[in-house]
């Protein structure tokens, strides 16, 4: 079996409109892919239906996670499986500080019966907020309640070293964010890169790409991948802009 | 969708009150209400005169008063007076010991945890079932300081000097048609006495269990905190579900003389079938503080608006109310807050949360008369609204005259989004995990001002009502 997050021929539709039309993908665990294109082109949907929001309806396709189904699983048993979404809007919880969500994400994932030792989990959440240059007086905030733009990302990035997913998908963790807090993210993002984990990285921009630098790029129009590439894909788009990529695919713009 | 996390959430006992044993009571008054139910409630308490013609007096205040409903919910009609049991008791009183208690009583606290609780946490324990306290102890030093913590019974007859004085002034008979109703026939409650500058380090607890189908309760609690004192008493509910409706309706009175400070918490959980029906008031001297912690968690109908009147200078008064209303079930619930003299201050927070097709009905009364200076209200009520069916009322009355008096007043409504529950699944939390964390978010900067043991009971309670109402 191989270990990788493979999309095959997936079309989505929301109220009766379809949003992602045919479109496949693999992601090796271990490996950065990125998905870049216009906006309206699905980028984030196909976020979406990954990790398995309701509003959504798969209406053909396959999505497997190491071989396993992933579109029989409810959202919360793939975040258990070790899928993760940050979110590019990540909802506000009023009254729940991060780190008591942290801790009942992972106490989720443990076996009944089991408890979380705490001290192991606070020295593990210190280091990792450490990492992301994050004060300790965050964890005793609301999750995501009055955060700035940049704190919203980082606090996502935060779970997501957290929580230890095996596949990530990160949905346009660039925006609304100055070229400080992009470096502090990116950085973040690449001290969890290695072989355990592979990453989807969807962004409008190839500014993030500069700093998290993807294995394969891939271009997303109208519902489709239309081109993949290496690295370098990514400055031809920032040069060109995405309106060549049209051309090469007249027939995704058939709506 | 089953997975090893629901079945651990589901796993704490869900209906750890939804059980009863059958028992043989030895006085049972039967069926309906008349004056020969009073009389005969009177002969097996081996009430003195005062109390049988108190008695007489609210059932007639009872049978002339019509039921509150041009304001209230019409659901009160539905209590058939005519179909419950007014009084049942063991004839016997109740034990100082857990070992005394009849083996079939027993059980059920046990079951409930109570003699754990006793042991780890609290200065002395009231235990009734139906009518009367089975089983009443106080802490041996504390029972020293001159605290008085015996049921109401036992107060009336060896404390007459103190009982007779308050009993019946802070809320009158005629009160409302159901402090009336529990004049008549009222049974069990706590009678606690705090001497002056006695402070009680651990809280003291009553624990009203019904166990008996188409029953009333109706217990009668009195606390009277001496000048300077403190005391915290502590009261748990529970009764099994059946399928008529049973009736809970207490009156608690509390009297805090110059300077005392009294808390009472109440973490109610009662089935579904359960009128609860409750008067609550406190009468707060000079530079005295009253503080009501009330939890409302199932229920068919609750209502009570536990009250302080603050008579004397600097006075506080404060109602912290949490009211969880379920399918099916309606929470009417608020606070009343009479500011009597100068320099008084009150607040009122209360948070409901409805779910399904539950509603929660928030009623305030705050008054501060014309000749009144310096007094102060802060009222913030906010109302949680777990599905589109939900719903939430706001009730509050507030009359502020005369100058330099300040009063604030905030209210918020808000919904637990799609997008958010979607969001915490995502890290992993079941549907049923990710509400009840919302819920507890929600009503967190309130429960931390409990003491600790009832956060945790408070935490648990509201896990357990949302892992039920999700599908």
């Amino acid at each position: 079996m191989k270990k990788e997050l493979t999309i095959e021929n997936l079309h989505v539709e929301i109220a009766g409109r379809e949003i992602v039309r045919g479109l496949s993908l693999s992601v090796p665990q271990g490996e950065v892919h990125a998905i870049m294109g216009p906006n309206g082109s699905g980028k984030s949907t196909l976020a979406k239906v990954l990790a398995g929001h309701p509003d959504y309806t798969v209406i053909a396709g396959k999505v497997l996670m190491d071989g396993e189904n992933l579109l029989d699983l409810a959202p919360d048993e793939r975040a258990r499986q070790g899928l993760f979404m940050a979110f590019q809007y990540p909802s506000e919880i009023p009254g729940v500080t991060i780190a008591n969500f942290l801790r009942a994400a992972l106490q989720s994932r443990l076996p009944e019966g089991e408890e979380l030792e705490a001290t192991d989990y606070y020295a593990k959440l210190y280091e990792k907020m450490e990492l992301l240059g994050m004060d300790r007086s965050f964890t005793s905030r609301s999750v995501n309640e009055g955060f700035s733009g940049g704190e919203k990302k980082r606090a996502e990035i935060l779970q997501l070293a957290m929580l230890e997913p095996r596949y990530a998908i990160l949905d346009e963790t660039d925006s609304g964010l100055d070229i400080d807090a992009l470096k502090t993210v990116a950085h973040g993002v690449n001290s969890l890169r290695g072989p355990g984990l592979g990453i989807l990285l969807i962004t409008h921009y190839q500014r993030l790409l500069n700093y998290i630098v993807p294995d394969h790029v891939h271009v997303m129009v109208a519902g489709r991948i239309v081109r993949s590439g290496r690295k370098e894909l990514a400055l031809e788009l920032e040069e060109r802009g995405y309106d060549w990529t049209r051309e090469e695919a007249p027939e995704a713009l058939l709506r | 969708m089953k997975t090893e996390t629901d079945t651990k959430a589901v796993d704490i006992d869900r209906n750890k009150g939804d059980f009863h044993y059958k028992v043989e009571y030895a006085k049972d008054a039967g069926y309906g209400l008349s004056d020969k139910t009073v009389h005969f409630i009177a002969d097996v308490k081996e009430d003195p005169d005062w109390v049988r013609e108190f008695r007489l007096r609210g059932l007639k205040i009872f049978l002339e008063k019509p039921l509150p409903t041009h304001w209230a919910s019409k659901d009160l009609e539905a209590i058939d007076f005519d179909k419950i049991r007014y009084y049942l008791g063991p004839g016997t009183q109740a034990k100082r010991s857990w070992d005394e208690v009849p083996e079939d009583i027993k059980r059920t606290f046990e079951r409930l945890g109570i003699p754990e609780q006793e042991r780890k946490f609290l200065a002395g324990v009231e235990a009734q079932f139906d009518s009367e306290a089975v089983y009443s102890n106080i802490k041996k030093a504390v029972g020293e300081q001159g605290v008085i913590f015996v049921g109401s019974t036992e107060g009336l007859k060896q404390h007459p000097e103190i009982f007779r004085k308050w009993f019946g002034k802070v809320i009158p008979i005629a009160d409302n048609k159901f402090s009336a109703l529990n004049s008549a026939v009222f049974s069990g409650g706590s009678f606690i006495y705090v001497p002056p500058g006695v402070k009680v380090k651990h809280p003291l607890q009553a624990y009203f269990r019904i166990n008996a189908e188409s029953f009333g309760q109706f217990e009668r609690t009195l606390i009277i905190a001496d000048e300077g004192s403190e005391v915290t008493y502590m009261e748990g509910c529970t009764a099994p579900k059946f399928n008529t409706a049973t009736l809970h309706s207490a009156v608690v009175e509390l009297v805090a003389m110059k300077g005392a400070k009294l808390q009472y918490i109440t973490v109610q959980n009662w089935s579904s079938n359960v009128f609860n029906l409750v008067t609550k008031r406190g009468l707060a001297h000079e530079d005295a503080e009253i503080k009501w912690i009330d939890c409302n968690i199932g229920s068919r109908l609750t209502m009570k608006y536990p009250g302080v009147i603050m008579k004397g200078r600097k006075a506080r008064g404060e109602v912290l109310s949490i009211a969880l209303a379920n399918d099916g079930q309606h929470q009417d619930t608020g606070a009343k807050m009479i500011h009597a003299a100068d320099e008084t201050t009150s607040n009122i927070i209360s948070k409901s949360i409805s779910i399904g097709k539950g509603r929660a009905t928030y009623r305030g009364l705050v008054h501060v008369p014309k000749h009144l200076k310096h007094c102060k209200n802060n009222t913030e009520c906010d109302a949680l609204l777990i599905n589109a069916t939900s719903r939430t009322d706001t009730y509050p009355a507030i009359t502020v005259r005369g100058t330099g008096n300040a009063v604030q007043h905030e209210a918020s409504v808000s919904q637990v989004s799609a997008e958010q529950i979607f969001y915490m699944q995502q890290r992993g939390l079941s549907e049923a995990q990710a509400m009840s964390l919302s819920v507890n978010g929600f009503v967190n900067d309130l429960v931390r001002q409990f003491p600790m043991e009832y956060s945790v009971e408070l935490k648990r309670l509201i896990e357990l009502e949302m892992e039920g109402s999700v599908g």
